[in-house]
């Protein structure tokens, strides 16, 4: 097995749950209600939970602690994808986002309960269960909103249109992929994309929402070799605001 | 523009002197009552109340203000309005004008045979299981670890002809 293609792996699994936790978490004591506000908040916190627990299966392969790989890195080291680290926009664009996102962790997951890294195999049968919640929550706002005609199906449509593109960037290939592939970790990221696709894209059409033309989609790559938007180091400054404080502290 | 600690305040870029924000009210939405049980086969007990538009959102947002802290098996909402309710005015129907806790649950004076018949059973089974002379206790590498204690309402018998483990669950 090539460790440093599995760490890679771990590495984008792991930065794209933590910056989508922190992205998510943003609308704490903003949301729209006091239920879904709650909601929300307790799904971001599952997802920087999911992160920390890839962040282990790195430091069992030798390395940091998970608070010093979240909180001590430059931008550059991070792995994770352009979609997660847009700012949340309005609701519309951070449940669309949510959703999409979330759709992805599916396919993702059951890819990888079959993978030939047993412990990765077996936190994905593990995580698959918590985020089924989070796939009935971002499918029936999709649905209920979608279907309300009017200002709220306008709203989600021009949400869609503009994360769709964006969307793409959690399958972009890396230098690792066909190595992962070949050693029999998981499947090459055209394949999950595609089955991605076929899940989102009827189910979209199925809320009255049009499905937009991806266009060019590696625009939005990059961030996988850590080339990332100019949100990511705003966003890694605030979040690591406390820990630089004194990096060296006990909690 | 106002100044707050909070970076995320800070960028909702509110005009100063704001102090209220107000907003229609969502009065095409109701109210609906969240029942959860915990296991299956237990009875599902109220546990609060939630604001959504239709049944299908309100599970979806009970999921996570009540089936998130404690076990949970099973969710109900019900329309709050569809809950038929006696008035509180009419609350002295409930007091009886004689003394009728016969008929109350708590009435019942079971408590003291049981307890009394626990003991006696206990003292059957320890006459039955302790031999007079001290044994010597066998050297085991294993740690100690205390017995499991059983629940007040469960009594553990010695083996029977079958060495099967047998007890005795007592309803309350």
């Amino acid at each position: 097995m090539h460790i440093p293609a599995l760490k890679d792996l771990l590495y984008r699994l792991a930065d794209d749950k933590l910056i989508i936790g922190h992205r998510n978490s943003e609308w704490i004591g903003l949301g729209p209600i006091l239920e879904e506000d709650i909601a929300f908040a307790s799904m971001a916190q599952d997802e920087v939970g999911h992160a920390y627990v890839y962040y282990q299966l790195l430091h069992e392969l030798g390395e940091a602690e998970p608070d010093t790989i979240a909180f001590a890195r430059t931008a550059e080291a991070f792995r994770c994808c352009h979609l997660v680290e847009y700012p949340i926009g309005d609701y519309a664009f951070s449940l669309v986002r949510h959703f999409l996102f979330d759709m992805a962790d599916k396919v993702r997951l059951a890819a990888l309960s079959e993978s030939a890294y047993a412990p990765l195999a077996e936190l994905a049968r593990k995580l698959a269960r918590e985020e089924k919640y989070h796939q009935m929550h971002a499918r029936t706002f999709m649905r209920q909103l979608g279907q309300a005609g009017h200002e709220a199906n306008a709203r989600m449509q021009a949400a869609l249109d503009e994360v769709y593109p964006v969307a793409f960037s959690l399958f972009e290939p890396t230098v690792h992929t066909d190595t992962l592939v070949r050693d029999g970790i998981q499947p090459d990221e055209d394949t999950l994309m595609k089955t991605w696709r076929q899940e989102v894209e009827p189910y979209l059409r199925s809320c009255n929402l049009l499905v937009p033309d991806p266009g060019d989609i590696t625009l939005h790559f990059g961030g996988r070799g850590g080339h990332h938007t100019e949100h990511l180091p705003p966003l890694l400054l605030e979040m690591t605001e406390v820990f630089a404080l004194d990096p060296q502290a006990k909690w | 523009m106002s100044s707050s600690l909070d970076p995320r305040i800070n960028r909702l870029d509110l005009p100063a002197g704001t102090s209220e924000i107000h907003q229609e009210l969502l009065d095409h939405w109701q109210n609906y009552e969240v029942f959860q049980q915990q296991k299956r086969g237990d009875q599902h007990v109220h546990v609060g109340a939630i604001h959504a538009p239709n049944p299908e959102m309100a599970l979806i947002l009970a999921k996570e203000q009540f089936g998130r802290r404690e076990q949970c098996a099973n969710l109900w909402v019900v329309r709050s309005q569809d809950v038929y309710a006696t008035a509180y005015e009419d609350d002295d129907m409930f007091q009886h004008a004689f003394d009728k806790s016969y008929r109350e649950g708590n009435g019942y004076k079971v408590r003291d045979t049981i307890e009394s018949f626990k003991a006696r059973l206990y003292e059957l089974i320890d006459n039955g299981r302790h031999t007079p002379a001290a044994q010597p206790a066998p050297v085991t590498e294993a740690p100690l670890t205390p017995a499991p204690v059983p629940p007040a309402h469960v009594i553990v018998l010695p083996p029977g002809a079958d060495n099967k483990p047998r007890k005795i669950i007592l309803r309350k």
